[in-house]
C-alpha cells in the first residue's frame, strides 16, 4: 500500500513535469512574439476582459482551498465532509468553464478567432493596423487557454470519478492517495491559470490605465 | 527441475507465454513481459516497413538522373523512412521492448509499477502508428522527418496535419514508458538493490526516461501548433502571417537532439551488460558509465542549436552551442575507453552479442568523432545538409542504436523464448550486417564532404560512384538484417532447448527460469551484493567444479 | 577532396584532414586494443572467472581531461573559422539574391540579374544578401565551403572570395519541396576584367536607381519628404543610424527595419509618427524591396561603407567608378 502510494505520488510529479514541459513550449512562444509584436500584444490583451478573467482566478483559487480542504478531511478519514468540499471544487470548475465559455463565445462572435475563415475583426477594435500581430496573439491566447480548459475539463472527469469513490466510501484513513494525487494534478492546472492571466489579460492593463 | 507432480499430468512448467494462449490474453495482459513482446513485433512491423523505403531511396540514387521514381515519389519515400525508423522504431525499440522485458526482471520486480499504464502506452503507440499508416495509404508526407515550416505549414500539399496528429498521440506512448520505467526503478527495487548495485542497463533506462518525459512533451506541442497553422493559417512558423520559422527550429531541436539520445543510451546499457557478461568482468569504472548516462541525458538538453549553425542563429549563440556539444562528447568518450578497459584481461568469448557488441564500439566511435566534426563551427558550414550529415547519423543510429539492439535481442533472445537461435548463422549475419554497413555509410562521409546535399532526388553525375557502393552496401545490409527475422522465427521451434542461464552470465534477469513465469520469480529475491559478481553465478561454479572433476580424473 | 576555390577552403580542409586523422587515431587505437585483448584474453574454459578490477581513478581523470583538451582545441579552430565567415567583411560586391520554389535570383550593384548561375569575380570579397520568396532553401557552394540558410522573413548574409576562376557547383542545401534537387546552378569566378565585360552586356538599371523610381511611383515620397515635413519620418541621410521608437526603444535602420516597414509598418514605429502607412505585402516582391533598400542606402550618409554595419553597395563598386550609374547619390 504504502509503495503503490509512493509511486503514485512520484508518477503524478513526472506527468506535472512533463506537463510543465508542455506548456513551456507555449510560454516560450509567448515570450518570443511578445518581444517581435509588443503593441500587437498589447491592442491583444485590450480585447479581453479584465473582470471576467479576475473573476475566473478568483474561482480557481478558491478551487485550490476547496481542494486541500478535501484531501485534509480524506486523510482524517470523514467522508461527509471530503464529498462536501469535493463538490464544492466541482462547482467551481464548472463555473470557470461556464464564465470561459461565454468569453469564447464572444470572441466567435465578433470574428475574433484566429482562423483565416473567420478572422474579421471590427475596423477599429482593434485598429486596423494591428489585425495581423493581434492575430498572433490571439492564437497564443486561444491555445494556451483552450490547452488549459481542456485539462480543467479533464481534471473535471477526474474529480467526478474521484467523487464517485468518495461516495462509495472507498476512502479511509489508511487510503487516500487517489485524492492526494488527484489534488495535484488539480492544483497544477490552477497554478498554470496564475500565469495565464497576468500574461494575458494584464499586458495592456496598466499601460492603458497609465495613458497611452 | 520440474516436480514430480508435473512430470505425472505432463503438464510444461507455466511460463509467461503458455500462461494464456488466446488472442485476448494477449491483447489484454498485464504482463510487461507479454507487452514487451507485443512491442517487438509492431516495432519490427514498423522497421520492415522502414526498410522498404530504404531499399527504394538507394536503387533510386543508383542513377544520378532520378528515373525510377519522380520527384515528388522520392520525396515521400525518404520522408517516410525517417518518420518511420525514428518515431515508430528507433525511439521505441530498445526501452519498449528489451527494457518492457528486463526493467522489472533485473529489479527483482513482478511488474512494472503501472501495468496497466503500461498497456495503454502500448495502444497509444498502436493508435498512432496506424495513423502513420492510413497517412502512408493516403499519400504519406513529403517534408522529410524535420517538419520544417513554411513548406510543411503552407507548401506541402502532403498529409503533415494527419502525421503530426500521428506523432503527437505516438508521443504519449513514450512519455507513459519513460514515466512507468522511472517510478518503477524509483519504488519497485528488491530488498538491498541500492543504486549502485543497479545493472547498467537500467541506469540507462533511467536516463532515456527522463528525456522521455522532459522532452517528449515540447515536440507535442510543436507538431500541434504545426497543425494549428496549417489547418487555420496562423501565423506561428509562417513568417508571411507574423510567425517565425526558425522558432519551429528551435522547439524541434530541443526535443530532437535529446531523441538521439534516447535512441542510443538505451544501446549503451544494453552494450553495457554485453561486455560485462561476455568477459565475465565487472564494468571498468562502473560510477562513470552510470553517470555518464545521466550527464549525457543532462547536457543533451542544451546542444539543439548545433543543429542550426547555418540557420541564421546568431554567430554568438552557434558558439555556445558548439561547446556545450563538446562537453557532451566526454561522457561518450568515458563509456568507450571503459568498456575497452573491461575487456582487459577478462576470459571473452566470441558469442553474437560480443561480436554486436564490439561492432558497437567500433562503430559507434566512428559516429561520435564525425559529431565532432559537425559540432565544430567552421566546418559545420560546408558539411550541414550534405550525405556527412546522413552518414553519421546513420553510424549513431544504425551502428549504435540497432547493432545494440539486435546484441541485445541475440544476448536475451533465450531468456525470452527458452530457446537459443543458431549460433553460427548469429555470426554470419552479424558480420555480413557489419560489412554491409561500412559498405553503404563510409562513402556517404565521401560523397557528403564532396558537396552532395541530402534529400536529392537527383544528383549530379560525378558523386555517382559513392552512391553506387553505397547501394551495393545496402543490398548486403538487407541481407543481413533479414536473417536473423528468420533464424529467430525458425528457432521459436526448433531451437536448442537450453537452461536458464546460457551464457553463464551474472544478473537477476538469469536467476529466474528461462522463460520466466508470469509473476517473474516464484520467491522473494534479496541482494546482497554488487552487480557484476560472477563468483555468485551458480552455473559458472557448476562448470568449475565439473572441470576441476574432470582434472583430477 | 572537392575544388579548393575560395580563401575558406585550404583552412577548412586543413581541419577536416585533422579530425579525420584524429579519429583513425582513436578508432584504430580502440580497435587494435580490442583485438589484442580478444585474441590473448579469449576464454580458455568454462567455468573461468577472470580477476576482477573496480576501475582506476586516474584513468578516469586521464580519459576525461585530455579528451576535453583536445575537443577544446576543436571548438576554437572552428570557432575561429565560424568567426571569419560570419563577420561581414568591410568592403565587399554586394549581390542580392532571392530564392524561389525552386530556382536562384541574383542581381549585381549594377542592376545585371541572372537565373541559376551567379558570375563573380576572382580575388574579391563577394557578400551575398539572401532571402527567400516561400520557404526555406540554402546558398551552398561546395567549392567555396560556404552555405548559409535563405529564410523568408529575415536577410541572411555570407561572404566569401575566389581565388580561382572557373565553373562550379551551386546547391540548394535545405530541403524546399518537390523540385529541391532541381534548385542547382553554377558559380562562375571570372578574372576582374572578364567580370567587368560580362557586366557590361544587356541594358539594365542599377537596384539603387530603379529604388528611386518605386519610391516616387509607391507613392512613398508623399509622406517621406526628404525635408522632414511629410508625414512619415525623413529617411534621407538615415541608413545605419539609430533610430528612437515609440515605445522607448531603438533599432537600427538598416534592411531588415526597411523590409520589415514595407511590409509590416506596424511592427516598429519610430518616436513621435502616427502608424498611418499602410503595408505594402503582396504588392512589391523581395528583388522591389531590395531595391528601394538600395535606393535608401545610396541617400544615406556619405561615409557609408566605412563601417562593417553598412557597407553600402554603390560605395563598394570600386572598379566600377568609371560607371556613375552605379553611385545614384552622385546623380541628385
Amino acid at each position: 500500500m504504502e509503495q503503490q502510494k509512493e509511486a503514485g505520488t512520484i508518477g503524478m510529479w513526472l506527468f506535472l513535469l512533463t506537463e510543465i514541459m508542455f506548456f513551456g513550449g507555449l510560454f516560450l512562444a509567448y515570450s518570443i512574439y511578445r518581444a517581435k509584436y509588443p503593441d500587437g500584444f498589447l491592442q491583444g490583451s485590450h480585447l479581453l476582459s479584465v473582470p471576467l478573467g479576475g473573476l475566473n482566478t478568483v474561482v480557481l483559487i478558491v478551487s485550490s482551498l476547496t481542494m486541500a480542504m478535501g484531501v485534509h478531511y480524506s486523510q482524517l478519514g470523514e467522508r461527509k465532509k471530503l464529498l462536501g468540499f469535493l463538490a464544492l471544487t466541482l462547482v467551481l470548475g464548472s463555473v470557470f468553464l461556464i464564465v470561459k465559455y461565454f468569453e469564447y463565445k464572444e470572441k466567435f462572435e465578433h470574428h475574433l478567432f484566429p482562423a483565416y475563415w473567420t478572422y474579421h475583426p471590427a475596423a477599429d477594435h482593434p485598429p486596423t493596423q494591428y489585425h495581423g500581430h493581434v492575430q498572433v496573439f490571439l492564437w497564443i491566447y486561444f491555445m494556451m487557454t483552450g490547452l488549459h480548459a481542456l485539462h480543467m475539463i479533464i481534471g473535471i472527469a477526474l474529480l467526478l470519478v474521484i467523487m464517485f469513490m468518495a461516495y462509495r466510501g472507498k476512502f479511509t484513513k489508511e487510503y487516500n492517495s487517489p485524492v492526494e494525487i488527484f489534488g495535484l494534478y488539480w492544483h497544477f492546472v490552477d497554478i498554470v491559470w496564475i500565469f495565464l492571466f497576468p500574461l494575458l489579460y494584464l499586458t495592456g492593463f496598466h499601460v492603458s490605465s497609465g495613458g497611452h | 527441475m520440474a516436480s514430480e507432480v508435473i512430470a505425472q499430468t505432463e503438464e510444461p512448467r507455466v511460463t509467461y507465454l503458455n500462461a494464456g494462449h488466446t488472442v485476448k490474453s494477449w491483447l489484454l495482459t498485464l504482463d510487461h513481459k507479454r507487452i514487451g513482446l507485443l512491442y517487438l513485433f509492431s516495432i519490427s512491423v514498423f522497421f520492415a516497413i522502414g526498410g522498404i523505403y530504404a531499399s527504394l531511396i538507394r536503387l533510386e540514387l543508383i542513377t544520378p538522373q532520378g528515373d525510377l521514381m519522380s520527384a515528388d515519389t522520392y520525396n515521400r519515400v525518404f520522408t517516410m523512412h525517417g518518420v518511420m525508423m525514428i518515431f515508430f522504431f528507433l525511439i521505441p525499440s530498445i526501452p519498449a521492448t528489451l527494457g518492457n522485458f528486463l526493467l522489472p526482471l533485473m529489479l527483482g520486480a513482478k511488474d512494472v509499477a503501472f501495468p496497466r499504464l503500461n498497456l495503454l502506452s502500448w495502444y497509444v503507440f498502436i493508435l498512432g502508428g496506424s495513423l502513420m499508416l492510413i497517412t502512408i495509404m493516403t499519400g504519406g508526407v513529403d517534408t522529410g522527418w524535420t517538419f520544417y515550416p513554411p513548406y510543411s505549414s503552407i507548401y506541402s500539399n502532403t498529409q503533415v496535419t494527419l502525421a503530426g496528429v500521428s506523432i503527437f498521440i505516438t508521443g504519449f506512448s513514450s512519455i507513459l514508458t519513460g514515466l512507468n520505467f522511472m517510478v518503477t526503478i524509483h519504488t519497485m527495487r528488491a530488498p538491498g538493490l541500492t543504486w549502485f548495485r543497479l545493472p547498467l542497463f537500467v541506469w540507462a533506462h533511467y536516463a532515456t526516461s527522463l528525456i522521455q518525459v522532459l522532452g517528449t512533451p515540447v515536440i507535442a506541442i510543436t507538431v500541434l501548433a504545426l497543425a494549428f497553422e496549417r489547418t487555420l493559417q496562423i501565423g506561428i512558423f509562417d513568417p508571411k502571417l507574423g510567425g517565425d520559422p526558425v522558432l519551429f527550429q528551435h522547439m524541434f531541436w530541443f526535443y530532437s537532439h535529446p531523441a538521439v539520445y534516447i535512441m542510443i543510451i538505451p544501446s549503451m546499457g544494453v552494450v553495457s551488460e554485453l561486455i560485462a557478461n561476455m568477459t565475465r568482468k565487472k564494468i571498468f569504472g562502473y560510477h562513470f558509465v552510470a553517470f555518464s548516462s545521466l550527464a549525457i541525458a543532462v547536457f543533451g538538453f542544451l546542444v539543439w542549436g548545433h543543429h542550426m549553425f547555418t540557420s541564421s542563429q546568431s554567430m554568438y549563440a552557434g558558439m555556445v552551442f558548439s561547446l556545450i556539444t563538446y562537453a557532451v562528447a566526454i561522457p561518450s568518450a568515458i563509456k568507450i575507453f571503459n568498456w575497452t578497459a573491461t575487456i582487459f584481461k577478462g576470459s571473452v568469448s566470441y558469442d553474437t552479442p560480443m561480436i554486436y557488441a564490439l561492432a558497437f564500439i567500433g562503430l559507434f566511435t566512428v559516429g561520435g568523432m564525425t559529431g565532432l566534426f559537425l559540432a565544430a563551427l567552421g566546418l559545420d558550414v560546408h558539411l550541414h545538409d550534405t550525405y556527412f550529415v546522413v552518414a553519421h547519423f546513420h553510424y549513431v543510429m544504425v551502428g549504435g542504436a540497432i547493432i545494440g539492439y539486435l546484441g541485445g535481442l541475440h544476448f536475451w533472445w533465450p531468456k525470452i523464448t527458452g530457446r537459443m537461435y543458431p549460433e553460427i548463422w548469429g555470426r554470419i549475419s552479424a558480420s555480413i550486417i557489419f560489412l554491409g554497413f561500412n559498405l553503404t555509410f563510409f562513402p556517404q562521409f565521401i560523397v557528403g564532404y564532396l558537396g552532395m546535399p541530402r534529400r536529392y532526388h537527383a544528383y549530379v553525375p560525378e558523386f555517382q560512384v559513392w552512391h553506387i557502393l553505397s547501394s551495393a552496401g545496402a543490398s548486403l545490409l538487407a541481407i543481413g538484417f533479414i536473417m536473423p527475422v528468420v533464424y529467430l522465427t525458425w528457432s521459436l521451434k526448433y531451437g536448442e532447448k537450453v537452461g536458464d542461464n546460457p551464457w553463464m552470465a551474472a544478473g537477476l534477469e538469469w536467476e529466474t527460469s528461462s522463460p520466466p513465469p508470469p509473476e517473474n520469480f516464484t520467491y522473494q529475491p534479496v541482494i546482497n551484493h554488487d552487480a557484476y559478481e560472477f563468483e555468485n553465478v551458480k552455473e559458472i561454479k557448476e562448470a568449475a567444479a565439473r572441470e576441476a572433476a574432470l582434472q583430477t580424473a | 577532396m572537392p575544388e579548393q576555390a575560395s580563401k575558406f577552403a585550404l583552412e577548412v580542409d586543413l581541419f577536416y584532414i585533422a579530425l579525420w586523422l584524429m579519429t583513425i587515431f582513436f578508432t584504430v587505437g580502440i580497435v587494435a586494443a580490442i583485438f589484442l585483448f580478444m585474441v590473448k584474453y579469449r576464454r580458455r574454459h568454462d567455468g573461468e572467472i577472470p580477476e576482477q578490477i573496480e576501475g582506476a581513478m586516474t584513468l578516469e581523470i586521464l580519459w576525461s581531461v585530455i579528451p576535453f583538451i583536445m575537443a577544446l582545441g576543436i571548438f576554437a579552430w572552428g570557432a575561429k573559422i565560424y568567426h571569419e565567415m560570419y563577420t561581414e567583411p568591410k568592403e565587399a560586391l554586394e549581390i542580392f539574391v532571392t530564392g524561389k520554389q525552386w530556382m536562384w535570383r541574383a542581381q549585381h550593384p549594377d542592376g545585371q540579374r541572372e537565373i541559376n548561375t551567379l558570375h563573380i569575380p576572382v580575388g574579391r570579397r563577394v557578400k551575398l544578401t539572401m532571402t527567400s520568396e516561400d520557404v526555406l532553401h540554402a546558398y551552398f557552394i561546395p567549392a567555396f565551403r560556404t552555405k548559409a540558410d535563405v529564410v523568408p522573413g529575415r536577410y541572411t548574409t555570407t561572404w566569401f572570395e575566389a581565388t580561382k576562376p572557373g565553373t562550379y557547383h551551386l546547391f540548394c542545401a535545405e530541403y524546399c519541396g518537390t523540385q529541391h534537387s532541381g534548385m542547382i546552378g553554377t558559380v562562375t569566378a571570372m578574372e576582374p576584367g572578364e567580370y567587368e565585360s560580362w557586366l557590361g552586356g544587356g541594358t539594365k538599371e542599377p537596384p539603387a536607381v530603379a529604388g528611386e523610381k518605386l519610391f516616387s511611383s509607391l507613392a512613398c515620397s508623399t509622406c517621406h519628404q526628404a525635408d522632414g515635413k511629410g508625414r512619415g519620418p525623413k529617411l534621407v541621410e538615415l541608413y545605419g543610424k539609430e533610430v528612437k521608437l515609440n515605445n522607448g526603444s531603438t533599432v537600427t535602420f538598416d534592411d531588415t527595419y526597411i523590409r520589415e516597414s514595407v511590409l509590416d509598418p506596424g511592427a516598429k514605429i519610430v518616436e513621435n509618427y502616427q502608424l498611418i502607412m499602410p503595408s505594402f505585402r503582396g504588392q512589391v516582391s523581395e528583388e522591389q524591396i531590395a531595391q528601394i533598400i538600395a535606393y535608401l542606402k545610396s541617400i544615406g550618409p556619405k561615409d557609408a561603407g566605412a563601417t562593417a554595419a553598412k557597407p553600402a553597395a554603390p560605395a563598394a563598386v570600386k572598379s566600377a567608378a568609371a560607371k556613375p550609374a552605379a553611385v545614384p547619390s552622385a546623380k541628385k
